[in-house]
């Protein structure tokens, strides 16, 4: 049964402001996009099954901007969603002490850090 | 200090209708430590008395008078206006009924699904002693007691439940009010219905649903954080599972 | 499908978790480690090759993954499509069973050849 036949009002986004709604949007949406690049990234390693040309060829590829970038943008997402995961397992097995928004603070740390230093070795 | 003239009046939006509404405007005239609940009652009691709402206790007690103000779920009674509107911005209070739960009419909701789903939960004692026994002790300071002692205090106004977009996503879900109530029978050393309760809070409708929003624990007006209990039935309700025992 | 196996398909999420915060940290830094002074194909496959620790490494990294991702993926297709039902888990096997063809094979092109 939908909310609309049952005659409910649904939230907005005003009900969603708080810091571990924010993280759980990051571990979904990094998640959609990890399980998209996966099987492309699986892919493209494979073509070295026909040796060291056809894997340079699809690296060549990647030498492009948009590519880069995109490269780029999905290992910052594995960092969020690895570090926003620890938080995670941190709150559902571990002592309890509240929603550790401690950790999201450092999950954004990591991400950025990553980001960073990703970026500077790419364009060094 | 009540300089009933000093003050602008508050303008207030409520949501006025049952299966078709719209917010309707009035204005109010605005009062020092004047709780959202008195700018309601002022509504019914001069304005309008066909608006529909519930409360009782007025101190924070009894939690029949949640709304959605300004967007969020909050006890009425013990919400300042001044704490949700800034007056030196004239900002508008805006009142609706509670998300996540069939509106009857203006401010009121049906709350008789989130009530079956306590009874779904198993959210009934389930005693073994009889009035011939002897009490039991159970010791205050002992881990399981104080597990409950952070779980019992909920005062069923449905503040969480109505904030839970798992909920809104999974209307079969049984939702944080629910869940707690289960985890404080959980630690209840002198229950006997153990294995039933997990059974009946496991899997995709049961707490193994919750993504760990948080906005339950953020929100509870009273302070609980259902997202503990619900991650200590997640573990129970798993290792039990793999033992065989839930099938 | 039955809670007590819902259950378990959570716990199975939470404990490749576990795995894959480990597997995920040590790829990041093999990544922030040999995208120095770029990437060829002969560099990479050089350094891969008969790599047998990094083979076994990068083997259950892939099937954590594939026990990861499809409950995941699971739960986003119930709560954003209202999609549930048998067609979803047919349809979540064959992803599964996309990612383990997929990423072994990539395991094996990179490391063994």
């Amino acid at each position: 049964m939908s909310a609309e036949t049952l005659n409910m009002r649904r939230n907005d986004w005003r009900a969603r402001g708080n810091a571990g709604y924010w993280a759980f949007v990051v571990h979904r949406i990094s998640g959609i996009a990890l399980a998209l690049f996966l099987p492309l990234h699986f892919w493209a390693l494979s073509t070295s099954l026909q040796g060291a040309a056809a894997l340079d060829g699809f690296l060549l590829w990647t030498d492009a901007p948009l590519f880069k970038f995109a490269e780029w943008g999905l290992v910052i997402l594995l960092t969020a969603h690895m570090a926003g995961g620890i938080r995670l397992l941190v709150i559902e097995f571990g002592q309890w002490h509240g929603t550790r928004k401690l950790w999201i603070a450092v999950a954004l740390a990591a991400s950025v850090a990553v980001g960073v230093l990703l970026g500077a070795i790419m364009l060094s | 200090m009540v300089g009933l003239s000093l003050m602008r009046p508050l303008k207030v939006k409520i949501w006025r209708g049952g299966q078709q509404g719209a917010f309707v405007a009035y204005e109010v005239p605005r009062l020092a430590s004047q709780s959202v609940l008195d700018v309601v009652t002022y509504v019914q009691r001069s304005l309008d008395p066909s608006l529909s709402y519930r409360f009782s206790c007025r101190v924070g007690m009894c939690g029949s008078c949640a709304m959605s103000v300004n967007g969020v779920a909050r006890w009425t009674c013990r919400t300042h206006v001044a704490k949700v509107t800034d007056e030196a911005r004239d900002d508008v209070l805006e009142l609706a009924p509670l998300s996540n739960l069939p509106i009857i009419k203006d401010l009121t909701t049906d709350m008789s699904e989130f009530f079956d789903k306590w009874a779904k939960a198993k959210g009934q004692f389930t005693g073994t002693l009889t009035r011939d026994d002897e009490f039991s002790n159970v010791k205050p300071d002992s881990p399981e007691r104080k597990k409950v002692d952070a779980a019992i205090e909920c005062i069923g106004c449905g503040v969480c439940y109505a904030s839970c977009d798992t909920v809104s996503w999974r209307p079969d879900y049984l939702g944080p009010a629910a869940l707690n109530r289960a985890w404080s029978l959980v630690n209840d050393v002198r229950d006997a219905a153990q294995n039933d309760r997990l059974k009946s809070v496991a899997g995709d409708s049961g707490c193994h649903a919750c993504h760990t929003h948080t906005t339950c624990s953020e929100r509870c007006p009273k302070g609980i954080e259902p997202t503990a209990g619900i991650s200590g039935l997640k573990r129970l309700a798993a290792r039990a599972a793999i033992r065989g025992e839930l099938d | 499908m039955k809670a007590s196996t819902q259950a378990k398909l959570w716990y199975a999420q939470r404990i490749s978790a576990m795995l894959l915060a480990l597997c995920v940290l040590v790829h990041l830094v093999t990544i922030l480690y040999a995208m120095r002074g770029g990437l060829s194909a002969a560099e990479i496959l050089a350094r891969t090759r008969g790599n047998f620790s990094f083979a076994i490494f990068y083997f259950v990294f892939v099937l954590s993954v594939v026990v990861h991702a499809p409950i995941g993926l699971a739960r986003i297709a119930e709560e954003w499509m209202q999609w549930r039902g048998r067609s979803l888990h047919i349809a979540l096997l064959l992803v599964t069973l996309l990612l383990t063809v997929l990423g072994l094979r990539a395991v094996w092109g990179v490391y063994v050849g």
